[in-house]
């Protein structure tokens, strides 16, 4: 039997160790690995124990978890829909989630409570999700298109708030907020956000085996003992758990989840099952190094990484085209 | 030996009927052709009876058991079920596509062993595709992508094989070999059942035929005698004789020449 090359796993996994180093290095203040020892080793607090705990770590912890479940719900989502233009955001969980968080900064409860924004984004998400579950639950397209109009009703809300904002600097808040970035983030926000991420990604991982019968179809799917209700089910309580709370601490950030099945599918000889872990840990690599450029690209004001997530993934998805193109006649 | 029964089953969507009290037993060592006209049923009734749909009233048993009562993945190992016009969604290799087949048996966590890597080989051997491992399954061509399906239903040893239109979209080498891949299958021991538009075939192959219209059966019963030219006359709107019987069966269409004339607004002046 030829077995197809295994997906260079070890590689991937050696350069994300390599750029969190970086990404506790690289930023406004640099700090060569002598002073960061330097740092751990001097009587606490000092500058550069501060900078790399209360600033790096948080930064780089947050990179890796939303790009690692925007990667996973990518991965699971295209197995699911079997459809290589399936993304995270499509079920309306980002939406939502954009929507509780612009909620809390749009009635000023973000300034006097830092939790409310994540609180509310999660909130959104989970809201969202159930919407799309109640309208699509019968089948895989009745879920897209649900998952399309919770969107649009999350993007209406958007509108409404940025119409209705209190003040210019609320407007701007929002929409810098809606950029995405995962800067600034308090370790409290993040212990609020872990367990719905992890809780989602337990649901995703139990994913893989009816995705991998998903290839022959829905019909031989079910026939081969796949419970297709259960598996939507579970693929889209673990998008809204996890993506829901990524969006909700990091804005939200387009393309990765797009991007990163793509870019690994080829090397697990595009098996759905095989492609979950390496997604995951490439959109974490693919969103820690664009959080690294963002901080050594010189700009006037921050570039933020949901712009740049975006500029990177727009020529890939040209290519995307083009490629289906050249494999349809 | 396996029974599967469909007890009086109809089905009705929106109001309308799509099968209709249709009692149907079959048992090992038999190859139903099912046959009937477009719109007849009959993948309605292949869905039923493979256990995919809960028939509006009525129920299909598996030896006894109701078959939607039997567990999902031990009903999996027992029956496999090939939809019309089966398509792969990835790229996979012809292997790996054909393992899928063994998705109920090998256990939730774990990929396959030796053993069943051989049974993939065995299966694939035996539908001729051994030359095409490691080709992604998307560039097969559609008599070798039928085969594919066929090997992947296989490869878990079922009683039971239910295709919906096994032979559709395959030139006549193809679907000869096919339909004989089927009847063989089913001198071995296993049940098979398929619907099936080409008549000569079903008459040559199959050891019995259901014939269906407008969601009931016509007739059921072993294809020698069940077969004749007035039952297809009714089950298709068209006049057919049928010459011979085993393999030097013939079943010829007649257009009848009413059918054919134009309608009179439609007809030159």
């Amino acid at each position: 039997m030829v077995r197809l090359p295994q997906a260079p796993l070890p590689l991937m996994l050696a350069l994300l160790l390599a750029a969190a180093g970086a990404s506790l290095v690289i930023g406004k203040v640099w700090l060569p690995p002598v002073v960061l020892f330097d740092g751990l080793a001097a009587p606490k607090p000092n500058l550069a124990w501060l900078i790399v705990t209360e600033l790096r770590i948080p930064r780089t912890v947050l990179a890796l978890m939303v790009g690692a479940t925007l990667g996973l719900g990518g991965a699971v989502l295209q197995g699911l829909l079997r459809n290589p233009l399936a993304e995270p955001g499509l079920l309306g969980v980002s939406g939502g989630a954009a929507l509780g968080a612009v909620v809390a900064i749009y009635f000023g409860l973000a300034t006097r409570f830092a939790l409310a924004t994540p609180l509310l984004g999660i909130a959104g998400a989970l809201a969202a999700g159930a919407l799309t579950f109640l309208f699509g639950r019968s089948g895989t397209l009745t879920l897209i298109l649900a998952g399309s109009a919770v969107s649009g009703l999350a993007a209406a809300g958007l509108a409404l708030a940025l119409n209705f904002a209190p003040s210019p600097y609320a407007a701007y808040e929002i929409t810098t907020w809606l950029l995405g970035s995962v800067a600034e983030r308090e370790w409290s926000q993040i212990a609020l956000c872990t367990p719905f991420i992890l809780a989602g990604w337990l649901c995703l991982a139990a994913t893989p085996r009816g995705l991998d019968a998903l290839t022959l179809g829905e019909a031989q799917a079910e026939s081969l003992g796949v419970n297709l209700n259960m598996l939507r089910a579970l693929a889209l309580a673990g998008v809204a758990l996890s993506v829901g709370a990524a969006t909700a601490m990091a804005g939200a950030i387009g393309f990765v989840g797009l991007v990163a099945p793509h870019l690994v599918r080829p090397f697990v000889g595009y098996r759905p099952s095989r492609i979950l872990l390496p997604s995951a840990v490439f959109g974490a690599l693919l969103l820690l190094v664009t959080d690294i450029a963002i901080r050594v690209i010189p700009t006037s004001s921050e570039l933020k990484l949901g712009v740049l997530t975006s500029l990177i993934g727009t020529p890939f998805f040209f290519w995307l085209v083009l490629r289906l193109r050249r494999l349809s006649p | 030996m396996t029974v599967l029964h469909a007890e009086n089953v109809s089905y009705d969507i929106a109001g309308r009927s799509l099968v209709s009290n249709i009692d149907l037993a079959c048992e090992s060592g038999q190859f139903v052709a099912l046959l009937g006209a477009n719109g007849a049923g009959k993948s309605t009734l292949i869905r039923m009876l493979s256990g995919l749909q809960r028939p509006s009233r009525g129920e299909v048993r598996l030896d006894v058991r109701p078959i939607r009562a039997i567990d999902r993945r031990e009903l999996a190992r027992r029956r496999a079920y090939i939809p019309q016009n089966a398509r792969v969604e990835w790229p996979v290799a012809v292997e790996r596509l054909v393992a899928l087949g063994l998705m109920p048996q090998i256990p939730v966590f774990g990929d396959l062993d030796k053993a069943a890597w051989r049974k993939v080989e065995a299966a694939l051997a035996l539908c001729g595709l051994s030359h095409k491992t490691g080709q992604p399954a998307t560039t097969l061509s559609g008599g070798e992508l039928a085969r594919a399906m066929l090997a992947r239903a296989l490869v878990g040893e079922p009683e039971i094989v239910i295709a919906d239109e096994p032979l559709s979209g395959l030139d006549p080498k193809h679907a000869m070999d096919g339909v004989a891949r089927l009847a063989a299958l089913a001198r071995s021991g296993r049940l098979i059942i398929a619907s099936i538009h080409d008549l000569t075939l079903a008459a040559r192959y199959a050891t019995h035929v259901a014939i269906m219209r407008s969601g009931r059966l016509l007739a059921y019963g072993p294809t020698a005698s069940t077969l004749t030219s007035s039952r297809i006359c009714a089950a298709f709107d068209v006049d057919a004789c049928v010459q011979g019987s085993g393999a030097q069966a013939i079943v010829d269409f007649i257009a009848r020449p009413d059918t054919s004339a134009l309608h009179p607004g439609l007809a030159p002046a």
